[in-house]
């Protein structure tokens, strides 16, 4: 008996010195969107390594900010930093930040139709005026002489966008800016913007909801929600000027479409791509991390994790409704990964 | 060892005593004659310590949100109080819409919340037998624990689509030639905001306004019947009495309505326009915070979030003041006259 217990106390405190030796702790924040995937990485790696990651989603903005102060060794957002915010890194943090596109995401035009039911059509001119107020009216010539042998009401065009800030408002507005000047000039890109016509729900769930409630309704939401809600989607003609309808496919796509005109930082906005195949709102979203920090040990555990992810980790994209990175980026990803310095 | 620390104690107790010289036992612990000892003045200063952290609370929450509101103040001055304009992309910013929506789907849910709040508080003082007064008095406190979430899922999937197919429609078709009832009919907007804050803020104004009918000596409705009054008469006397107290308790559910986020942000569009329609979406100062908070990129936006935090801040402190010191004005006048 007593034998016995011994034993156990000594297997006991065996494990926990072995816990204690690969105690290592990640801790990051950032973006909400990925959070899904993130965690299941996360969560896959910690069993392989032992290496414990804290993520906490409280949006894209917050990572960033977090990364500037310093209180993370990671940060994840679904948009690029902007030159200053990566000026005040270098100031504050005395290094760079590398921005590491992970998997990516798209934004899909939903709708509510009867009549009409799936297989709307729609160019980007006619989205932008439509979210300008300038088309107001489903029976407008501008929308049924593309959906020939479709049935639009003689109905007001309900509105609908997010009204809180998010990365997906951040794709699609980038993208109405890409696509109209007058987009560009009078209302711009932003997290939150200020509409000209809708009104806003909140989160995906919020848009989606006003959508499904209110004929005659259009909406944007992440192509995930819509996929996971089986929501009506519209196609949209991209650049190449063939209407594509939001698939994963047509996601990596746009990443590969772009690949030509990718810059060395890798902080890229994909929408309105170049590709027959490509879906023109699309984005990455990306993990900021720091090109060199005095934990050695923290940034080869970092550099590992990054690698595995990139490369064995996207295989769990899809199934998580997410388009994983289409080869041609993961190989611009890994050249990346190796500018951390581990030494 | 347990008795020598037990003698040592007497000592210094004997020390301190004789210190004093003959007066009565540990004179130094003693403030005089209101007779307090070691215990309680110790117990006495943690509570104080206890309350002054909350006051210190409110301070510290209040000089945060003034130092992390001056870019704002520097660059719009009282123009953010007036402006209209909401563009965060070109860092222009203004809490107009935002101050409008709140007061006034407040105003609105006041005027629809007190009426009712009122009949059902006589109903439950003056007419409800015991066994009916007692549950119902706990329902009506039942829905003041309900969580907001809860009322704006109610509000999204039951309430707004009743309100766009049902009554905007009745009421547009009907009296639309008032300013009210202009525009089409979304559900979603003020009027849908308005009837949440109803539902949330008339739990709070019924329960006080009971609780000040109560408190209305019985000699007085006595008094009342002695000279023949009827029942609705001695409840006209109830009402004057309580008067002052019903106010109020309408102040502290304007206090309430105004700083409500979750329910609202589902229901009123978001929309940061000024419109005295009720169809019409709008946006409050809670809203926007919910919504915009999190995302808040540059430096100019996050200090005008914390600025609009800050106005609602005073706004329903001034209020709940105001409510706090009309209650209790009122009851301690009658429990004074019962005396």
């Amino acid at each position: 008996m007593k034998m016995k217990i011994w034993s156990l106390a000594i297997i006991m405190l065996a494990g926990l010195s072995s816990m204690t030796m690969a105690q290592l702790k990640l801790n990051g924040a950032g973006a909400t969107f990925p959070y899904v995937i993130y965690s299941k990485w996360f969560d896959v790696y910690h069993q392989k390594t032992g290496i414990e990651f804290n993520y906490q989603s409280i949006g894209s903005g917050g990572g960033i900010k977090q990364v500037i102060e310093g209180t993370v060794d990671f940060g994840a957002s679904d948009a690029p930093m902007t030159e200053e915010q990566m000026q005040q890194v270098k100031q504050k943090r005395g290094t760079e930040i590398l921005h590491i596109p992970t998997v990516m995401g798209a934004v899909v035009i939903t709708y509510n139709l009867p009549s009409v039911g799936k297989g709307l059509k729609l160019t980007p001119e006619v989205l932008s005026d439509i979210y300008m107020g300038k088309i107001t009216k489903w029976n407008d010539s501008k929308i049924t002489s593309m959906n020939q042998g479709k049935k639009f009401p003689d109905e007001a065009i309900f509105v609908t966008h997010r009204s809180d800030g998010s990365g997906t408002t951040n794709i699609f507005t980038g993208y109405l800016s890409k696509v109209s000047d007058s987009w560009k000039s009078k209302v711009g890109q932003g997290t939150s913007v200020d509409w000209p016509v809708g009104l806003g729900g909140k989160g995906n769930e919020g848009v989606a909801g006003l959508v499904k409630q209110t004929e005659g309704s259009i909406g944007y939401v992440e192509l995930a929600y819509a996929e996971q809600n089986k929501l009506p989607y519209s196609s949209l003609k991209n650049k190449a000027g063939n209407f594509v309808m939001p698939t994963f496919d047509a996601v990596s796509a746009a990443a590969a479409g772009f690949i030509n005109n990718m810059p060395a930082d890798l902080r890229v906005e994909i929408t309105d791509a170049d590709g027959k195949d490509s879906w023109p709102i699309s984005g990455f979203t990306w993990l900021l991390i720091y090109k060199d920090v005095k934990n050695k040990e923290k940034a080869k555990a970092m550099v590992n994790f990054l690698k595995w992810a990139v490369t064995d980790g996207e295989k769990y994209a899809k199934d998580l409704y997410y388009a994983p990175l289409p080869q041609e980026v993961v190989k611009l990803d890994l050249k990346k990964i190796d500018e951390i310095s581990t030494k | 060892m347990p008795f020598s620390k037990k003698d040592h104690r007497n000592e210094k107790l004997q020390q301190v005593d004789g210190s004093k010289g003959s007066s009565p036992a540990f004179p130094f612990f003693r403030t005089g004659a209101s007779g307090k000892n070691i215990g309680d003045l110790i117990f006495e200063n943690i509570t104080r310590f206890f309350a002054f952290i909350l006051l210190s609370l409110v301070l510290i929450m209040l000089f945060e949100m003034l130092r992390k509101s001056i870019p704002s103040i520097d660059k719009f001055g009282w123009g953010f109080i007036t402006s209209q304009e909401w563009d965060p992309v070109h860092d222009n910013f203004g809490a107009l819409p935002f101050i409008f929506g709140t007061l006034y789907s407040s105003l609105i849910a006041l005027i629809i919340a007190l009426p009712l709040s009122v009949g059902i508080a006589i109903f439950l003082s003056e007419f409800a037998p015991k066994w009916l007064e007692q549950p119902m008095s706990l329902l009506v406190e039942l829905l003041a624990a309900i969580p907001s979430i809860v009322y704006g899922l109610f509000g999204i999937f039951v309430m707004t689509p009743w309100l766009r197919k049902v009554v905007e429609p009745f009421l547009g078709d009907h009296l639309g030639f008032i300013f009210l009832f202009k525009g089409p009919p979304y559900g979603l907007g003020m009027l849908a905001a308005a009837l949440i804050l109803t539902i949330m803020i008339l739990p709070i104004i019924t329960s006080i306004s009971r609780d000040i009918m109560k408190s209305i000596p019985e000699t007085q409705r006595e008094a009342a019947f002695a000279l023949g009054a009827t029942k609705w008469e001695v409840v006209k006397v109830v009402l004057t009495g309580a008067k002052s107290g019903i106010l109020g308790a309408t102040l502290l559910g304007l206090g309430r309505a105004v700083g409500e986020t979750m329910a609202v942000t589902m229901v009123i569009g978001n929309r940061p326009d000024i419109s005295f329609s009720l169809f019409d979406p709008g946006h409050t100062m809670a809203s926007v915070l919910a919504n915009e908070f999190t995302e808040a990129t540059s430096d100019l936006y996050v200090s005008s979030l914390i600025e609009i935090a800050l106005l609602l801040f005073v706004m329903t402190m001034i209020l709940n003041a105001i409510a706090r010191l009309i209650v209790w004005s009122v009851t301690k006048k009658y429990n004074r006259a019962e005396l």
